[in-house]
């Protein structure tokens, strides 16, 4: 293995350093990200041309000086739409992700510290969540519940539950024994206390990498969904529904509909992705790949 | 921080030695099998009752949709009565069991046609084209994989790096929208991406429903050719997609066997480069591979709804997507059912294929 062991006493910085410097596109994927986060922001405020705004003199466009993405079928800026259209996507992912980060992680800390009958349930619930393919629950859920964007966030969050929760049980059960956590017993902290103060806090940095990760999947699912229809409805711009009707015009040519908002999707999962791994180094040089 | 680094076990199976294979051993392997099938018992239960759940949860009043749109007050209440909704929970699920039981999955708006038949119809399609995507990717992602980590660090190394990062990032509809454009549009390469086969052929007759095992069986060469060139992009699109995975863990399982103790023994002993890795560090390696298999079928289930959707693909994915988009219900449910109950059963085949391979991974220590 060519891992370099790190000597201990060097400070967290110096090791965060030392791991951006040895591996740069972790610092690229935070670039990524910090764009990304501004254009959710200050997005819809900067772009060129109001997203929903038709101009059928207009329609169709290829990328020009005017138009840097080109023009929709409906003469529909696609540079402002792209842009705008990331506020929807992030909040749609991030919420999902916070949904099963707090849940996964109640229900996984429950499950690891009180074990027994909870254990046992839960684990049954997650196995039983985890044994239907992903998106196809995921699909079932917004049909049953209604077709709404908030429908996409809770079946995004409850397919990612089980993820979040055997991550937590696994590094909470591991403590539920250790010396510090006998003393803060000792000490009178009463049990929510220790699991929630005192175990809780040594779960966070494998829980961060698999929000990162999951991120990226996250985004995936629910541009997934609105490519065959679920969830967010026309005109609002949103990757997955622009890329379902620039798929119309591909087989006449027109690319850009649909290259645009496909290529600003890869790279929010691209850099999701890529942030988990680095993450992945700056928390467990043991697993870096 | 620093007590996470040293105090996990070292997940290293590998290194143990293989158990010896004596007439307790068939026994053995027979009670893990019989175990492991039992454990499938409880899942199988929980998809079936999370299906229900789903299907009770249906907006608005389940009878009145299921009535239909011209129903009155009485039909409604007939309905109700028929379905089974006025009784209570436990006896709606148990009602709702028998009929799954009874290969009920309720009658399709869209097809009018019982949910089972359509399914049943549209599998082969679906499963050709899973099938075919799977087999293209394990043939390229094996060996990209078992070569990156013998030439760790090297441009083959990073190659695979990239490859999976961006294959795990690619949303599968785009790249078949992107494929399209290329190879269809561009390239003119690939026919008109609308189904199994272009409607100048006949579709062959029905025997296995995979149109490239009929048509050969029929000998219909020409048949076989044209329904390959309608198949070769959705399943290079899903290929595309499956890659990632199955190229990491390759690899992460042969730089993992290839540090062991028995391989720096084998090298000790003087044996070839070329069978320590081949024979003794990829044999290993190949079982946690398979295991990965049964991830990607998620994957590929999932995944399979958009690549039938972007290429009119008549399997079970777009016909899920179509009655989505008339809110058939029964359709969707009995598709996610479908759905669970497929990868359930496949994960079982490999499991069962794992202990069957692999003589020392016993179920019973569960």
């Amino acid at each position: 293995m060519s891992d370099v062991a790190i000597p201990r006493q060097q400070s967290r910085w110096a090791h965060i350093a030392y791991v951006l410097r040895d591996n740069p596109v972790t610092l690229v994927a935070f670039s990524m990200f910090a764009f990304l986060v501004l254009s959710a922001v200050f997005g819809p405020a900067l772009v060129p041309y109001d997203p929903l705004a038709t101009n059928a003199a207009n329609a169709l466009q290829p990328p020009n000086w005017q138009h840097w993405f080109g023009t929709d079928s409906l003469g529909r800026d696609v540079f402002s739409r792209v842009i705008v259209a990331t506020r929807l996507d992030l909040t749609i992912s991030v919420a999902a992700v916070a949904l099963s980060f707090v849940i996964g992680g109640v229900l996984g800390a429950i499950a690891g510290y009180w074990g027994g009958w909870w254990d046992a349930i839960l684990n049954r619930l997650f196995d039983t969540i985890m044994a239907f393919p992903l998106f196809v629950l995921a699909m079932g859920i917004v049909a049953a519940l209604g077709n709404t964007v908030e429908n996409i966030i809770y079946a995004t969050a409850i397919i990612n539950i089980p993820f979040y929760a055997r991550v937590v049980r696994a590094e909470v059960n591991i403590r539920r024994e250790a010396g510090f956590v006998q003393s803060a017993r000792l000490a009178g902290n009463s049990h929510i206390r220790v699991v929630a103060f005192h175990i809780f806090p040594n779960a966070l940095p494998p829980m961060m990498v698999q929000v990162s990760l999951n991120l990226g999947w996250a985004i995936l699912n629910a541009a997934g969904l609105s490519f065959i229809g679920l969830g967010v409805r026309p005109p609002t711009p949103e990757w997955g529904i622009m890329v379902a009707e620039g798929a119309n015009f591909i087989v006449s040519g027109q690319w850009w509909v649909a290259l645009f908002p496909g290529l600003w999707l890869m790279l929010a999962v691209f850099t999701f992705n890529l942030m988990g791994d680095g993450l992945r180094d700056l928390v467990d040089p043991r697993r870096r790949t | 921080m620093s007590d996470r680094l040293g105090v996990r076990p070292k997940m290293s199976l590998l290194t143990r030695f293989r158990s010896d294979a004596g007439p307790g051993n068939l026994k053995r392997t027979l009670t893990a099998i019989s175990l492991r099938i039992a454990q499938t018992l409880p899942v199988l239960i929980g998809v079936v009752l999370i299906s229900f759940v789903l299907t009770r949860a249906l907006p608005g009043d389940p009878a009145a949709y299921f009535a239909g749109v011209l129903a009155d007050e009485a039909s409604i209440a007939e309905t109700r009565e028929r379905l089974g909704l006025d009784r209570s929970v436990f006896e709606q699920f148990l009602l709702y069991a028998g009929d799954l039981l009874r290969g009920d999955l309720g009658i399709s708006l869209n097809t009018g046609q019982p949910v089972l038949t359509d399914l049943a119809e549209r599998l082969p399609a679906s499963l050709e084209l899973t099938l075919t995507a799977l087999i293209i990717s394990c043939l390229i992602a094996v060996p990209l994989g078992v070569w990156a980590a013998v030439r760790q660090g090297s441009w083959v190394d990073h190659l695979c790096r990239v490859l999976v990062t961006a294959g795990v990032s690619l949303p599968t509809f785009f790249t078949g929208i992107l494929l399209i454009y290329i190879f269809y549009y561009v390239l003119g390469w690939a026919p008109s991406p609308l189904g199994r086969l272009d409607f100048i052929y006949l579709s062959p007759p029905h025997v296995t429903g995979f149109y490239l095992i009929d048509s050969l069986i029929a000998g219909d060469t020409e048949t076989f050719f044209a329904a390959a060139r309608q198949l070769a992009l959705p399943a290079i699109t899903l290929a595309l997609f499956t890659l990632a995975p199955i190229a990491r863990m390759t690899r992460a399982a042969m730089l993992s066997a290839l540090s062991s103790d028995y391989i720096r023994t084998a090298r000790a002993a003087g044996l070839t480069p070329r069978t320590v890795r081949y024979r003794y560090a990829l044999g290993n390696a190949l079982l946690p591979v398979v295991t990965t298999l049964g991830m990607v079928f998620s994957f590929v289930l999932g995944a399979n709804v958009l690549v039938e959707k972007v290429f009119a693909w008549p399997g079970i994915g777009s016909y899920a997507v179509e009655a989505l988009v008339a809110s058939d219900y029964a359709a969707v449910q009995g598709f996610v059912l479908a759905m669970a109950v497929l990868f359930v059963l496949l994960n079982l085949v490999i499991d069962l294929s794992y202990a069957l391979i692999d003589p020392r991974i016993g179920f019973g220590a569960k």
